[in-house]
């Protein structure tokens, strides 16, 4: 007779045979290894929850110390690679083949290891494209997540960082999976119930708080003047023709510059309330200032930022809170509010060639994709009309009918012409090419795509790509902004004077901006000690950021 | 290091009565420039000592257009360069320009 229930069989089988090292749901911390050798099977799918942020680090190594000849060739399917030992599973053979989305501090290593044959890799995603997945071929078998605390239950509360938690459990939960926690603390109850206990199979009680990474914190005291020139730009000539009020910054000095020069630039342009009041941000420090002087009405969260608990807590008609009053992030549901109800993406890349195509992998370094392709991209199944978006659109298609014509989403790229170490940001050709071609991959990583970009922003000015009628007019208004850099020096200066007269290229000048004007006084908080002023003390810095 | 010198001539004298000025400071990705009116009014000279070697194109076409903009006459720049970027470059001599422009020495 035909089983229909073999899974479920198999995630019982696996519940009992871990149930013998634990009391109830809780297994002691010495025991996690013993309890991943009893559940995990080889080549089992696995969510090693490595958030953006919040890293489930004790089951990391655990796993890592597993017997191999009970637990080999995992299929690992998380959204961050992030610590060492994320890794050191391929490394040893624990694990061989990987789906992820971001590889930030382990870009370098990851690269090496590609080229090295060490991972099979299955692609790289976007967030919400690997959640995706999670529901329809990417399930995964086993769970290792992580949450501030639980009940003897197994209720869990995550605290700030939620971040990609509930969407692991849902996929794993109601697909026979087994979902194990580690957590910093056993409690009699949670604060708030984040995963309620009947969708966790085992709990590790932590000897010490799982790691999460400052991420989000940009000291306004390494801000450059050519970041304040070009965030300057990006607020006259972007946000404020448009009118873009809801939208999403992504990480880097130059928007962190943006958020510094509203209440002071932005002030004096008379744009409070107009641009930037509602957000799909993580809780940015450098946004402190602006909040506070009352210019932003909503901000949902991806994860949380160290240091901001208490701020958070304090100002709950800005962000999500719970019922505990602490903040409830959500990774899927913010990108997918950064899809569909932003208006503007803005963020920095390291590479953008002569089509606007961007990317944020090097020859040495593959950082993986993160939310920005989410974020940097126009919504195909989008329908709510907006002021900034029927413009855009209108923009791009000054013929086409008022009713029939779709909007578009401003997809913003900003930064220096050249980056760190006098790196040129423009190339001809992307390195991401390079390593699909090395790699053998059917699909260059590029992070957002040419014809989704609509804006750049450099220090020599601001190009609408939505004005650009042929492709050679879209290459020359790119190299009409890309300053000294090879292919800034390449351009054709009597098109590139055409494209400034018709409003597609402007130049400082052409926005009323003196460049001598870009100086560190216009920043709100020239320091992170600035920002905890700001915060009446409730913002508190990790360490690393203190120098007081 | 590498070392390069640029001599221009130029449109017109530049503005003020200062005799020097000193803007930017010596550090990793910063630059220091000194100017100094010592020279004829129609001519104008860039000293420049760096610690990125090869970007010779880049910064020919950088003073290029500083001195197509400002016509700095009479001016004699010296950069002491700790890798910046073109246009830190750029806003540094525009801000020397600026300075020696003021009232005063």
């Amino acid at each position: 007779m035909t089983s229909w229930q073999n899974n479920r069989a198999t995630r019982d089988a696996r519940i009992a045979a871990g149930a013998t090292l634990a009391r109830g749901k809780v297994v002691e911390a010495g025991d996690a290894t013993r309890l991943l050798e009893a559940v995990l099977r080889p080549g089992d799918r696995v969510c090693l929850e490595g958030d953006n942020q919040k890293q489930a680090d004790l089951l990391s190594r655990a796993l890592l110390a597993v017997d191999l000849s009970r637990v080999h060739n995992l299929h690992m399917v998380q959204s961050g690679v992030v610590l060492p030992e994320h890794l050191d599973l391929f490394d040893r053979g624990v694990a061989k083949k990987l789906d992820y989305a971001y590889s930030g501090p382990q870009s370098a290593r990851i690269a090496r290891m590609l080229f090295g044959g060490k991972i099979e890799l299955g692609a790289i995603h976007t967030y919400l494209e690997l959640f995706a997945r999670y529901f329809i071929d990417l399930t995964p078998h086993v769970a290792l997540i992580a949450a501030v605390s639980a009940d003897r239950d197994g209720n869990l509360y995550t605290g700030p960082n939620t971040e990609d938690t509930p969407t692991v459990v849902e996929a794993t939960a109601f697909k026979d999976g087994v979902v194990i926690a580690q957590v910093n603390e056993i409690v009699e109850q949670v604060p708030r119930v984040d995963i309620p206990a009947d969708r966790v199979h085992f709990i590790v009680k932590s000897d010490k708080p799982f790691f999460v990474e400052p991420l989000f914190t940009r000291d306004p005291a390494a801000i450059t003047e050519g970041q304040i020139l070009t965030a300057m730009l990006a607020i006259k000539g972007v946000y404020a023709p448009y009118g873009v009020q809801r939208l999403n910054h992504g990480i880097g000095f130059s928007t962190a510059a943006i958020e510094l020069l509203l209440p002071t630039f932005g002030e004096r342009l008379g744009l409070k309330g107009r641009i930037a009041t509602h957000f799909a941000l993580n809780p940015h420090p450098a946004l402190i200032p602006a909040i506070e002087s009352g210019w932003v009405r909503q901000i949902h969260s991806f994860g949380s930022e160290v240091g901001m608990d208490d701020y958070i807590r304090a100002r709950s008609d800005v962000y999500f809170t719970g019922p505990d009053g602490s903040l409830r992030s959500n990774r899927a549901f913010c990108q997918t509010a950064g899809l569909y109800a932003c208006d503007m993406f803005i963020g920095s890349t390291l590479q953008i060639d002569l089509q606007g195509n961007s990317s944020t992998v090097t020859a040495s370094r593959i950082a993986g994709f993160g939310g920005a392709p989410n974020m940097g991209a126009d919504a195909r199944g989008r329908r709510h009309p907006s002021e900034p978006w029927l413009k855009a659109g209108a923009e791009a298609d000054p013929d086409g009918s008022t009713f029939m014509r779709r909007g578009r989403k401003l997809v913003v790229q900003v930064g220096e012409t050249f980056g760190d170490k006098n790196v040129p940001l423009f190339v001809e050709k992307l390195d991401a090419i390079e390593l699909a071609e090395k790699l053998k991959l059917d699909l260059a990583p590029v992070m957002i795509y040419g014809d989704d970009v609509t804006h750049i922003v450099t220090e020599e000015g601001v190009t609408n790509l939505l004005l650009c009628r042929t492709a050679q007019e879209r290459e020359q208004a790119i190299r009409g902004v890309a300053g000294y850099t090879d292919v800034g020096r390449r351009r054709d200066p009597a098109m590139v004077a055409r494209l400034r007269e018709r409003g597609v290229i402007r130049r400082p000048e052409d926005l009323g901006i003196n460049p001598l004007d870009a100086d560190r006084s216009l920043l709100a908080a020239r320091s992170i000690k600035d920002l905890v002023r700001w915060s009446g003390g409730l913002y508190a810095p990790p360490s690393k950021f203190r120098n007081w | 290091m590498e070392d390069l010198s640029f001599q221009h001539r130029v449109r017109a004298r530049a503005d003020g009565t200062r005799r020097s000025a000193l803007v930017g400071v010596v550090a990793s990705g910063n630059l220091e420039v000194l100017v100094e009116r010592v020279l004829p009014d129609e001519q104008c000279a860039v000293e420049i000592r760096t610690a990125a070697v090869g970007f010779g194109e880049v910064w020919t076409a950088v003073i290029d257009d500083f001195v197509e903009r400002f016509s700095p006459g009479g001016l004699k720049f010296s950069i002491n360069d700790g890798g910046a970027r073109p246009d830190t470059v750029s806003l540094r001599l525009a801000q020397a320009v600026r300075l020696i422009a003021e009232k005063g020495r």
